[in-house]
């Protein structure tokens, strides 16, 4: 044996640079929506806060839309594409089992030869990305990570299903992840997550690509299913004790915070979660699901563009993001605004 | 043990909170969805926070057959509250 391996042994502080976003073109009305299915635009808001979502035509592809994505994120951040040295995105609607959506991204992005690879988290995928992405920035595994959420869940929704043809939408959000100068840039809190495959069935895609293709009946997309009830008390209530378990880790406390973005999931389940977790009035709560649906793993970077647009956040507020979904899966941070 | 009033008064008072419906409307004979207006999202949260108060467990698959007030008051009283 001879020699030592050269590895890096001080940790950096890991910040989010940059946010970006992109919604389609496309508005689809609650009105559209019971053209399908037996419910009304009153029960819809009711149940879910939803007014309006967006829909991808064709052209608005997971890569083309992640692109548009990433390139406000790389604006915002003030970096190039040739800076980022690692792609994450996350999708559980890029229709190919391989390559991966994020090598065609880190391509076309314009990165030169960025390290690149798909997870698989539903609508955790945002903040399972960016846990991935502050560990690999703090340990040196990369400088810049582009980290993207993206569907097109209206692919795999059956529009005739009237307990999720209201529910899921498309769109992409992206954030630039990087190295902060010291420690009081400290931007990505510890990540608070898991999984309880006990509950495969409460939101799922309902057959194997196999069955949905080769069937006496003919060849069919294979749609995602939910259990509306199950779904709303765990993503209500025990969601609740995960955010509040990433405030904990993180050091913070309710009064500290400035935004509250849980994955936009319903508006019915944040209303609870905010509820439990007792937020003072002062914490701006996103509420882009009104005019966005349901958009899985890009419904939290969309939902902080919204935010930084607005004026409902601006830099340095401190955000606690939540994401929760089909698995079930979860993770939570506290991040910094950039 | 709560009595069959005490149980009632104490349910009342979480739909109250949860929906705001008046305590007073919330009487054994009253259908949750037909006369209360309850969806079965609040129904959830009613269901949670009778848990917590009565100190009991209702099982996702009891929820459906708990129609009436009175229904979910036998219930808890059951139960062991």
């Amino acid at each position: 044996m001879s020699g030592s391996l050269n590895v890096p042994t001080q940790m950096r502080p890991a910040r989010i640079l940059g946010i970006g976003g992109y919604r389609p073109t496309r508005v689809v009305t609650n009105a559209e929506i019971i053209e399908n299915i037996d419910s009304s635009d009153e029960w819809i808001r009711t149940r879910s806060g939803i007014e309006s979502r967006r829909w991808a035509s064709e052209e608005e592809t997971v890569v083309a839309m992640s692109l548009a994505a990433a390139g406000k994120a790389l604006a915002h951040a003030g970096i190039q594409a040739e800076q980022v040295d690692c792609v994450i995105v996350s999708t559980v609607t890029h229709l190919y089992q391989t390559p991966s959506a994020a090598v065609e991204i880190a391509h076309k992005l314009g990165t030169k030869h960025a390290a690149a690879f798909d997870v698989s988290a539903a609508c955790a995928g945002f903040c399972y990305g960016l846990s991935l992405a502050s560990d690999m920035v703090r340990a040196g595994t990369a400088r810049h990570v582009m980290v993207i959420g993206v569907e097109r869940l209206s692919d795999l929704t059956d529009k005739h299903d009237r307990s999720t043809a209201f529910i899921f939408a498309d769109g992409a959000g992206a954030a630039v992840v990087g190295a902060g100068d010291d420690d009081a840039e400290q931007g990505i809190g510890p990540v608070v997550w898991g999984s309880d495959g006990e509950h495969l069935d409460h939101i799922r895609q309902k057959e194997e690509w196999r069955e949905a293709l080769f069937n006496d009946d003919g060849p069919r997309m294979p749609h995602l299913t939910m259990l509306g009830n199950p779904v709303f008390r765990w993503a209500s209530y025990e969601m609740a004790k995960a955010a509040q378990q990433a405030l904990d880790a993180a050091g913070i406390t309710a009064d500290q915070l400035d935004l509250f973005v849980p994955h936009q999931a319903n508006m019915r389940i944040t209303d609870v979660m905010a509820k439990q977790l007792k937020l003072p009035d002062t914490v701006e709560i996103a509420r882009d699901i009104a005019t966005q649906g349901n958009t899985s793993a890009a419904s939290i970077p969309l939902a902080l563009e919204r935010m930084l647009e607005n004026g409902q956040a601006k830099s340095g507020d401190l955000a606690l993001i939540i994401g929760f979904g089909a698995g079930l899966v979860y993770a939570a941070q506290v991040v910094r605004i950039p | 043990m709560a009595s069959t009033e005490e149980i009632r008064s104490g349910l009342a008072e979480i739909v109250n909170e949860i929906t705001g419906v008046p305590a007073a409307d919330v009487q054994l004979e009253k259908s949750f969805t037909d006369d209360l207006d309850i969806d079965s999202l609040s129904m959830i949260e009613v269901v949670v926070a009778a848990e917590e108060k009565f100190g009991v467990k209702i099982p996702e698959d009891e929820v459906k057959n708990l129609a009436t007030v009175g229904d979910a008051v036998s219930f808890i009283e059951k139960a062991g509250a």
